[in-house]
């Protein structure tokens, strides 16, 4: 989809006044049945996910998973060269597996580290960040996002977008400044 | 920030307003701040030129810095000679120093991580730098055990890094723990740091002014912008972290202490250590919190964010772990009494009247057991002078508390013939004199060029910050159906 002049559009977007007008005029976007889009504001805003649709976060699932990773390296890594590579006897305690308590903390630290590194490259991964540009950047107005902006953009990939409904739909959900964003 | 959009300056005194209702919560941010106010003070910091106060103190700090890494140089060239460590005190000031910064550091993840799976929203005000001195506590802290090896380039015998010896670290070792601990400890930090700072960072990007300040702002937000759909996953990641680093920070310091409770030493061989240790950790950090931010708060006109309720409740939570330690430290001498040992009973009578006799009475007696107590009172806890006064004494006491379980424990052994006095050289001093300036340097580096408060953690805890503020019920839906329901 193209402007008149050109632009290759990425979607139409409309400014609110607060976060609780921004939460009521979600709820109608998702209501008609719009899929991409998206709501910015410049903190998260409870209640939000369900006004948008959306479910929990699986990223609790990509930390478990590093968490397993961590545990398992650790064992591996203590038992391996404490047991097989190079058994120390120390104050005469066996080399065994029934020593395990002695190894815990060592287990315990890896875990958590592994777990904490999964959420912090998965939520970059899973939010596609970093990404340097965005065509959302090119409206004026939503620098004030990390401000005290609230807005709502309806992308023009959507299928069920049309110029006139996502405006009109915009302006009756209360959205101000009313803008075609494009993508360059 | 002149110029910068407010709310009516005065609409009511909340604090009248809170004696009117008195169950009524007083409000986080008073003079009702609105959104772009805190944005403008807080971006405002780092924006505007750094004050002449500012520079007075940076060249003061970065020279008692430079005076601390000539001494770790000096101390790396020449040995560990240059230490007043000798038979029988084997660990002296760099384990106390070790000991000290890294209790310090815990304050910043009690507040970070446990006050936000508490729910305690006032921890938005403050988690930011503390979790900055946290990481700064970490880096002063991690100098000590890594020098005290004596040859720093072997240090990477710690690893487990397959070696043309076929040698292996011991990994049932407290100290080898400990050294997992404290990484994954600085390691996690910075992780929770960096994320809680992304939306804000791109708060500084949106409101650049050079090119430069765009680009590295910019880098570095990694192309945040705000979408609900990030916000989503961020949350997500944001509790995960909280709930990682909670008991991350408590095993932090047993570890610690499992360095002294696993050997046979009396005061050192002892099961109570690590709640004790924890305890004081988050004691002496609470207390290094407000050291910084009470003089940061006034420098920067702060006054509508970190609020007296701010100070009080951070008083409150001295007062609490102090009450943890003094039952530490009495539950120690009935043990030793109770067990009958000759030289436990010894080791704690020399606690007292020993040749280190004034440290426990100034150190643990007066700086951490009985100058809390002045927080029962409400006077005290609202009275900055008098919480500045507790907090110094608190932040010397713990220094203290170390130095007496680690060198009243040593200097007085088993056998009469093995006992000595530990006598610090000019190189000790100046490290640790020189770890402070290293500190308040990174403190102050800090504060100049990032945000030192969680703007963006600041904003949810105003009122219209609710997705229902404003609506006639002013209830969460759910909560109003149930009573529609029959």
């Amino acid at each position: 989809m193209k402007t008149p002049s050109g632009h290759e559009v990425y979607g139409i977007g409309a400014e609110y006044p607060s976060a609780a007008a921004l939460y009521e005029a979600a709820k109608m976007v998702r209501d008609a049945g719009f899929k991409r889009w998206d709501v910015h504001s410049p903190f998260p805003i409870h209640g939000m996910d369900e006004a948008m649709g959306l479910g929990k976060s699986w990223l609790s699932a990509v930390v478990l998973a590093g968490g397993i990773s961590g545990l398992l390296t650790a064992a591996l890594m203590e038992f391996g060269p404490s047991s097989i590579l190079y058994p120390l006897v120390v104050h005469g305690k066996p080399t065994n597996f029934m020593t395990v308590p002695a190894f815990f903390p060592i287990m315990f630290e890896m875990t958590v580290l592994f777990s904490a590194f999964a959420a912090f490259f998965a939520v970059l991964i899973m939010n596609g960040l970093p990404r340097p540009h965005h065509p959302i950047f090119n409206w004026d107005r939503f620098s004030r996002v990390t401000n005290d902006g609230f807005f709502i953009v309806i992308e023009a990939r959507d299928p069920r977008f049309t110029e006139m409904e996502a405006r009109e739909l915009l302006e009756r959900s209360g959205g101000q400044h009313i803008t075609i964003v494009h993508e360059d | 920030m002149d110029g910068a959009p407010t709310a009516p300056d005065v609409i009511e005194d909340e604090a009248e307003s809170s004696v009117e209702k008195p169950l009524a919560r007083p409000p986080l941010v008073l003079h009702r701040r609105n959104f772009s106010w805190l944005t403008e003070r807080i971006s405002g910091v780092v924006e505007q030129p750094a004050p002449r106060w500012w520079w007075v103190c940076f060249t003061i700090t970065g020279t008692i810095a430079m005076f601390g890494l000539f001494c770790l140089g000096y101390q790396i060239s020449t040995g560990v000679g240059t230490w007043g460590l000798n038979h029988p005190v084997g660990w002296a000031w760099d384990i106390t120093n070790f000991v000290f910064w890294i209790g310090i550091g815990h304050a910043g993840t009690l507040i970070s991580a446990i006050l936000f799976l508490l729910r305690q929203k006032w921890r938005t005000s403050i988690n930011r730098s503390a979790e900055a001195m946290t990481l700064f506590a970490v880096m002063c802290a991690a100098i000590f055990p890594g020098v005290h090896v004596g040859r720093v380039w072997m240090a990477w015998y710690l690893a487990p890094i397959p070696n043309a010896f076929g040698i292996w670290p011991n990994f049932r070792s407290p100290l080898m723990w400990d050294v997992f601990a404290v990484s994954t400890y600085f390691t996690v930090s910075v992780l929770f740091w960096y994320t809680g700072l992304i939306p804000d960072l791109a708060t500084l990007r949106d409101r650049a002014t050079t090119k430069i300040k765009k680009f590295l702002f910019g880098v570095f937000a990694c192309g945040w912008r705000g979408s609900n759909r990030n916000w989503r996953h961020y949350e997500m990641a944001y509790l995960l972290l909280a709930g990682l680093a909670t008991p991350l920070v408590l095993s932090v310091h047993s570890v610690v202490s499992f360095d002294f409770a696993t050997s046979i030493l009396p005061t050192w061989h002892t099961t109570i250590f690590p709640p004790y240790f924890v305890a004081g950790a988050i004691f002496g950090g609470f207390a290094m919190v407000l050291t910084l931010l009470i003089p940061a708060r006034a420098m920067f006109k702060l006054h509508d964010i970190i609020t007296p309720q701010h100070i009080d409740k951070m008083a409150k939570i001295i007062l609490l772990t102090g009450s943890f330690v003094t039952y530490a430290y009495t539950m120690e001498f009935f043990t030793a009494w109770y067990s009958g040992n000759a030289y436990e009973r010894f080791a704690f009578w020399n606690r007292v009247f020993g040749p280190y006799w004034w440290y426990w009475w100034v150190g643990m007696l007066f700086c951490n057991t009985l100058s809390p107590q002045l927080f029962w009172f409400r006077w005290c806890r609202r009275n900055i002078f008098v919480v500045y006064f507790v907090c110094m004494c608190v932040n010397a006491g713990m220094w203290f508390e170390r130095f007496i379980i680690i060198v009243g424990g040593l200097h007085r052994d088993f056998i009469p013939s093995s006992w000595g006095m530990f006598y610090p050289t000019w190189v000790d001093i100046w490290t640790f004199v020189g770890t402070l300036g290293i500190f308040t340097s990174l403190f102050l580096l800090f504060v100049r060029f990032l945000p030192m408060i969680a703007m963006s953690e600041v904003k949810i805890t105003l009122p219209e910050a609710d997705a229902h503020y404003g609506s006639t019920n002013g209830q969460h839906p759910a909560m109003s159906g149930a009573t529609e329901r029959t």
